[in-house]
């Protein structure tokens, strides 16, 4: 894999460990991440991929008992110091979940939501802003004449891109998605895969996922984590063509996991 | 018997034992309701509404009563809701697990066990006496907010637990703060639940004398109360205050008063499933 000038660097962890009480769940973590690019994150349930993504927009915070060691340096910046406001880091870095959680209230409403709470008011900004976030996700269409219905009326894939659109009203430049596709059916899948292929020319995106097919579809580049450790992180093509790694080797050949 | 119809018998049994209970508590109510009813009912009637009290029972009048009650119902909830609701948001949005809110949340949970009595002493050596606002309306409506506080704080947080943590999730993963999250998405999301802690708690705070008694509600009230320092009387006052002559006429009167407190709880209990059904209808998970 390439060497990245600091330049490149979009996000990086650096002897990174991370804690929950007692339990050590991510072990001496390094990890450069380039702009403009989609890293996929694998690894068995518990192998602590989740909460290194999440380390990212600073979103185990809320987690009893949260502890880490090292630095997480987002443009930069090391996001765990003191001074940095983690509103402003959010509005940076979208995050969408495993579960569609669109709030109750109408579609627009949930789009508008981060525009509100950044206390703008001018209408015409808003409804553009609301109305080009559908259309990159890829959603418009489908709602464009009942903005006002509620959310939770929408299908499961329909709520997905809807949070994802709901993210780019930010115009964050990095995306977290924690398995965006794991509760949806497989044609709703391929839309939101298309959609991150999309999404890409844009914005920097890390992917938490367990589908093993979907990961070497979508992503460019793979980091493979096993009970707390980085096992291997390259390129997606040789991750899944010629691993370093025995264990790798037989995570992806389904031998356990 | 093979064990399959054992089973099944067993199964039959345990049904009809269920629905005995339920027919005995319905039955009481039912009883009781009728007697008062029946005893009470045609002494309603708009004088009987706007009267105040009087030594003849005839001419006597649940008026004061009506307006102390109303009174005390609107000072009350003014003084619990914000301090309920306010108490409910810090323990389930802010407080961090600690000793202190450890001892703060078994306390609360006592304080809801606490006879109503005791309230009243509180009141009495607080507010009435130590905080000089005597026997007024004020002294009484903190003395009721004290006892309905734990319900409301109980209610408020059970409501806004029930709203999942992925909205929580989703709200700061924008960017919003604690603040923000709860004013925009939490409460309007668990609304529907504070509103039925509200109302089922004032709905209690109508019905309760004893505290007002230590804190000096009147028996006899011949005015209605105009400001807060006012002194009063409420309508579970006067009706014991009936209830306790010997005369047949106040006996009626006592149910008669008694059959517009419970039409008045009713009422509140009403709009408080109505709310909850109207607000479980637009939030689905």
């Amino acid at each position: 894999m390439e060497k990245l000038s600091i330049k490149d660097k979009k996000l990086e962890a650096i002897d990174l460990n991370v804690y929950y009480g007692d339990k050590q769940v991510l072990k001496n973590v390094n990890m450069a991440i380039k702009a403009n690019t989609v890293t996929a994150f694998i690894g068995p349930s518990g192998c602590g991929k989740s909460t290194f993504l999440r380390t990212f927009n600073r979103m185990n915070d809320y987690v009893e008992g949260f502890r880490k060691e090292g630095d997480i340096i987002v443009d930069g910046k090391d996001i765990y110091q003191k001074m940095v406001r983690v509103e402003e880091l959010r509005k940076k870095i979208g995050m969408v979940f495993q579960k569609p959680n669109p709030f109750p209230k109408s579609i627009f409403e949930n789009v508008a939501y981060g525009l509100k709470i950044q206390g703008i008011k001018n209408k015409k900004l808003i409804e553009e802003t609301v109305e080009k976030s559908l259309h990159q996700s890829a959603l418009w269409e489908e709602v464009k004449d009942d903005l006002k219905k509620s959310a939770l009326s929408l299908s499961g894939g329909q709520q997905q891109r809807l949070c994802i659109a709901r993210a780019l009203a930010l115009e964050p430049s990095i995306l977290l998605m924690d398995e965006p596709a794991s509760a949806l059916d497989p044609i709703s899948t391929s839309k939101i895969e298309d959609l991150i292929y999309e999404l890409k020319q844009k914005y920097t995106i890390v992917i938490v996922t367990h589908n093993m097919q979907q990961a070497g579809r979508i992503s460019d580049n793979t980091a493979f984590f096993y009970m707390g450790d980085l096992v291997e992180y390259d390129e997606t093509k040789k991750i899944f063509t010629n691993p370093e790694k025995e264990r790798t080797q037989n995570y992806i050949t389904g031998r356990f996991g | 018997m093979t064990n399959s119809e054992k089973n099944r018998i067993k199964d039959k049994a345990f049904q009809w034992f269920g629905i005995t209970c339920t027919i005995i508590g319905l039955l009481v109510l039912a009883i009781f309701i009728g007697d008062i009813i029946a005893e009470g009912f045609a002494r309603i009637d708009w004088k009987f509404l706007t009267s105040y009290p009087s030594k003849k029972p005839e001419k006597a009048g649940l008026y004061s009563a009506m307006m102390g009650t109303l009174w005390m119902l609107g000072l009350t909830a003014i003084i619990a809701i914000p301090l309920g609701i306010g108490a409910g948001i810090y323990f389930e949005e802010y407080a961090k697990k600690s000793r202190m809110a450890n001892i703060l949340e078994i306390n609360l949970a006592n304080l809801a066990g606490v006879p109503s009595i005791i309230y009243g002493l509180l009141g009495l050596e607080i507010f009435v006496r130590s905080m000089g606002m005597g026997t007024s309306l004020l002294a009484g409506a903190c003395t009721l907010s004290l006892l309905i506080l734990p319900i409301i704080i109980v209610s408020t947080r059970e409501a806004l637990r029930a709203v999942p943590n992925s909205i929580r999730q989703a709200s700061y993963g924008m960017g919003a703060n604690t603040w923000q999250t709860i004013w925009h998405q939490i409460l309007p999301a668990s609304m529907g639940g504070i509103l039925t802690g509200i109302i089922l708690s004032l709905s209690r705070a109508i019905g309760e004398t004893a505290p007002l008694i230590v804190t000096g509600a009147l028996a006899y009230v011949a005015f209605v109360p105009e400001t807060p320092m006012d002194q009063y009387t409420v309508m579970p006052m006067q009706i014991f205050n009936w209830i306790s002559r010997p005369q047949h006429g106040f006996q009626v009167n006592a149910a008669a008063g008694i059959i517009i407190l419970l039409c008045i709880t009713f009422l509140l209990n009403g709009i408080a499933v109505f709310l909850r059904n109207r607000w479980q209808k637009k939030v689905k998970w």
